[in-house]
């Protein structure tokens, strides 16, 4: 098949970006050819601050450089203006006469600074910021001139005027309004900017109206409406920007403020696409990143003919680019009649935090001093998290909420380098920056496949993600709130659920061809996740499939560094006989075992198993009346429990009994995640139900339910579900909530961040009402049958014996 | 010169699935099957911290390694990027439903 012509005009972020999207879903679609006014490759427009205070050069803020171009068969024009674009021929024409047909378009001509129409403004020195050449006519200004005036005390400005003062000019920013930066700051955090700006020696000229550029040839001054003036050798208009669209209107494009598209960032001619800051989408022209990397996404999947995705807005945040200035944005941070604020601020040591919280959730903050977490309060503002839960220590951080296992110094900022970050690949703070820097990584999978922090347990996100904001600057891909289930697909865990319910999908072929994966097969992410999904959905029907499975469950032991397994038999509430324990001392003995442990679930560990061992073992454990004890599942470990009652002269209920019961209700289970349950006897809390996935606390009048806690990676204490009375009570509840997890979570979900994205309420709501509760706990009863069928008899007694069989072959090449 | 072995039947490799070639001098090797019936030989062990690549998830014609998540390329033994490391590949091919091995690798193994 022939190649379709895809012609890029604008050779910046938006565009590239979305080349580079495109490529990755398909790299050999078009023949691409790009377009760019400037004489250089793909710059990092948002980095230009930081050259102008010479904290970075040029070279380190280009990201795609003319190789880039060539090793992906681009076709690169710099320095090449469009003039032209013509509909009917479907050509676009440069001033230079070069010609190029097209089969699809996108524009993406950005903008440009906004020029106040002053009398005079066309004098020379008079400059606007927004491009290589802006910052190096500012660079040239340094060496002969000593007065700089910027207009504008918005985040362009001040970023300007930083860096002209730090190349040593005596500069002065002009505002209209009475406080800087009045889009994203409220006034006492603007007022703590100004206060240490003016400090660092910048000077202010607030609710100064300019009427006149003074001066022969060049630039002199500036004189206001109120009739005084202000010397200037050098004048800097930074007052905003206007979307670059005069191309696409004089090719008959649909235009208000920037060009108009729909949400597959399309044009009115559906041929011709557009993204970034020349685009006006659902009324609004953005004018930060984030919301251009997601059109870019948006934009490459149609091109790519997926036609699966859809732009929908981006909410986004601001932090300003000024070293050693902390400060940020987000949301509605003035807030109204139906808002509540919270409020910090301690002058002495220049910290300020506010957040605007209706319905008890974040509808926008501003931070000024201390923004470590800045960006754990957008991702719930995205996400629309219940804080109701921690909101009396909200103010004081992500470090507050039960992180007993962390240090609580996370300002990474000041962190050094050899800092350790991620403890579980044992990535330095150094190893991610470099990375960061080396690779021009902009998002937080990237810093995942490059250095590998954040991929294991993910506890150093937040972490990970404040060092990528503070090293890209502060507008760089966050997370989006809407993850997709892994790199195979765009679609979403709760979008593949519903899909597996209400369309019926019931293999894991028809999930991926409905949800359109670009892989076949899957990958060792999504296999795993959608396995489990059918099996929740459909646990009387459908087929596990073992080869989906992580190889401890497929296998049903734990795999060790070297290769063998540890077999844990199940010990129901933790009770034990001594004939159990010479049964599995003998066969202890028998299979050699090299280490036995009592896990901190209350059962006996063996380890060391070689894996065609492991049948055999079971069998005799089996005969011994044992089942697997599951330690290697997601799903239902142990039921931890204090010895209760019956011996303890505290004890107010039988909790080994019950914990007994709760054992037998649950065992076999398959979830999201590992599960764990405890009962205690008393509020002592010898199990440590408080941390467990449901704990049960006995009390005189009865059982106090808590749920979503652990002992991980990150301490959770349990909240508190409900108080019941009966031990029947309990069971019904602990088989509601767990269906209620199963249905509801994502896969890899531990019950703790679960409850945290989608509010213990809900779960409340879901389990008070005793119809919903009573359907739920039959549900679990349902998928229990097949599930609590003992997974080491079966293969003792031969399912999938070649799992456990090797092939054995002499060095001669002998079977043996 | 090595000699081919007929070491398993087809069938008896699960489709997405491995089985372990033990071979008394030492060396594992695992054999993999795709979706349309192609067979692979690796070296039984990651180039990163020599986990078992047999006990992991095959999808397409690779594997993840249960251990730390490499994933391996099945053809060339060759981690994906930005993973650095290659393990042996084995010569096997498939012939009348029987799969043949030979215990030399094909590949040296890069460091």
């Amino acid at each position: 098949m022939l190649k379709q012509n895809l012609v890029l005009i604008g050779n910046g972020m938006a565009g590239v970006r979305t080349l580079e999207e495109l490529l990755k879903l398909d790299s050999d679609l078009y023949n691409i050819t790009v377009f760019g006014e400037e004489p250089y490759g793909n710059y990092n427009r948002i980095m230009l601050s930081p050259v102008l205070a010479s904290e970075k050069t040029i070279d380190e803020i280009m990201l795609n450089d003319e190789q880039w171009y060539i090793d992906n068969n681009i076709t690169l024009h710099k320095g090449k203006k469009v003039t032209e674009i013509q509909r009917g021929r479907q050509q676009v024409v440069t001033d230079d006469g070069i010609t190029v047909p097209y089969d699809r378009l996108i524009i993406a001509t950005g903008s440009t600074p906004f020029m106040l129409p002053l009398p005079g403004a066309d004098k020379e020195g008079v400059i606007g910021f927004r491009d290589i050449k802006d910052v190096n006519t500012m660079m040239s200004a340094t060496e002969n001139y000593k007065k700089a005036v910027v207009i504008g005390g918005g985040l362009l400005g001040l970023e300007a005027a930083n860096g002209l003062m730090k190349q040593g000019m005596d500069v002065t920013v002009v505002h209209l309004g009475g406080s800087l930066m009045d889009r994203q700051l409220d006034e006492p955090a603007s007022e703590m900017l100004r206060q240490s700006l003016e400090e660092r020696g910048m000077k202010f000229l607030m609710k100064h109206s300019s009427s006149e550029v003074l001066g022969d040839e060049r630039v002199t001054g500036l004189r206001f409406n109120d009739g005084t003036e202000v010397e200037a050798d050098l004048l800097v208009m930074a007052v905003g920007i206007k979307p670059n669209f005069a191309l696409a209107k004089s090719a008959g494009l649909y235009c208000e403020r920037g060009i108009v598209v729909n949400d597959t960032m399309q044009s009115y001619d559906p041929k011709i696409y557009a993204v970034g800051e020349c685009v006006q989408h659902r009324g609004i022209a953005y004018g930060l990143v984030a919301p251009l990397w997601d059109q870019a996404k948006v934009c490459a999947n149609h091109l790519a003919n997926f036609g699966i995705a859809r732009y929908e807005g981006t909410v986004t945040s601001t932090k300003l680019k000024v070293t050693g200035i902390e400060l940020f944005s987000a949301g509605d941070f003035i807030g109204n009649e139906n808002t509540e604020e919270i409020v910090f601020k301690d002058a002495a040591t220049g910290t300020y935090k506010k957040i605007v919280l209706e319905d008890d959730k974040i509808k926008g903050a501003v931070m000024y001093g201390d923004t470590v977490d800045g960006s754990w309060y957008f991702q719930m503002m995205k996400d629309g998290t219940d804080v109701s839960a921690f909101r009396d220590t909200l103010l004081f951080g992500q470090a507050h909420l039960g992180d007993s296992g962390h240090n609580p110094e996370t300002r990474v900022a000041g962190l050094p380098d050899d800092a350790e970050i991620c403890g579980c690949n044992g990535v330095c703070k150094g190893d991610i920056v470099n990375a960061i820097n080396e690779h021009k990584i902009f998002t937080l999978d990237e810093v995942r496949a490059h250095t590998k922090a954040s991929a294991s347990c993910g506890s150093c996100t937040g972490l990970v993600e404040s060092l990528l904001s503070h090293t890209v600057g502060g507008d760089y891909s966050a997370t989006p709130s809407t993850k997709p289930v892994c790199g195979c697909t765009d679609a979403t865990h709760d979008e593949v659920r519903e899909g597996i319910i209400n369309m019926q999908l019931t293999t894991m072929k028809a999930v991926r061809e409905e949800f359109q994966w670009r892989n076949a097969d899957g990958c060792a992410s999504c296999r795993p996740a959608l396995n489990y999904y059918l099996l929740c959905a459909f646990p009387e029907t459908y087929v596990d499939d073992p080869q989906s499975r992580f190889i401890n469950e497929r296998a049903h032991g734990n795999i060790q560094k070297d290769g063998t397994y540890s077999v844990v038999p199940r010990m129901f509430g933790g009770l034990c006989t001594a004939q159990q324990l010479r049964d599995i001392a003998d066969i202890a003995d028998k299979y050699k075992v090299p280490e036995m442990k009592v896990t901190g679930g209350q059962r006996i560990d063996m380890f060391g198993i070689k894996k065609e061992d492991l049948p055999p073992m079971w069998n005799d454990l089996s005969n011994a009346g044992f089942v697997s004890g599951h330690a290697y599942a997601k799903g239902l470990r142990t039921v931890k429990t204090c010895v209760g009652e019956k011996w303890c002269r505290f004890g107010t209920q039988n909790s080994t009994g019950l914990g007994v019961k709760l054992e037998e209700l649950t065992w076999g289970s398959w979830m999201p995640h590992k599960f764990k349950i405890a009962v205690s006897g008393c509020p002592r809390n010898c199990a440590e139900a408080t941390i467990k996935d449901f704990g049960v606390v006995c009390v005189d009048s009865g059982y106090e339910l808590h749920v979503a806690g652990n002992g991980g990676i990150k301490v959770r204490v349990t909240d508190l579900l409900c108080k019941v009375q009966t031990e029947e009570d309990v069971l019904e509840y602990c088989a509601a909530f767990t269906q209620f997890y199963r249905e509801d979570a994502h896969y890899l979900e531990r019950t703790a961040p679960w409850i945290e994205r989608v509010g213990l309420a809900k779960v409340q709501k879901a389990l008070e009402e005793p119809e919903q509760r009573k359907a739920l706990a039959e549900r679990f009863a349902i998928s229990q049958k097949k599930a609590q069928i003992d997974p080491w008899k079966e293969r003792a007694q031969g399912t999938e014996a070649l799992e456990f069989a090797p092939i054995k072959v002499s060095a001669l090449g002998e079977l043996v | 010169m090595s000699q081919w072995i007929e070491i398993v039947a087809l069938e008896n490799i699960p489709v997405l699935g491995s089985r372990v070639v033990s071979v008394d001098s030492g060396t594992d090797i695992a054999l993999f099957r795709s979706t349309d019936d192609a067979v692979f030989a690796i070296r039984d062990a990651c180039p990163h911290k020599q986990g078992p690549l047999s006990q992991g998830i095959m999808h397409g014609t690779s594997v993840t390694c249960p251990l730390h998540n490499w994933k391996i390329d099945l053809a060339s033994g060759s981690a994906f990027a930005p993973d650095e490391g290659c393990t042996n590949v084995f010569p096997v091919k498939v012939e009348q439903g029987k799969v043949l091995l030979q215990l030399e690798p094909a590949t040296e193994k890069v460091a």
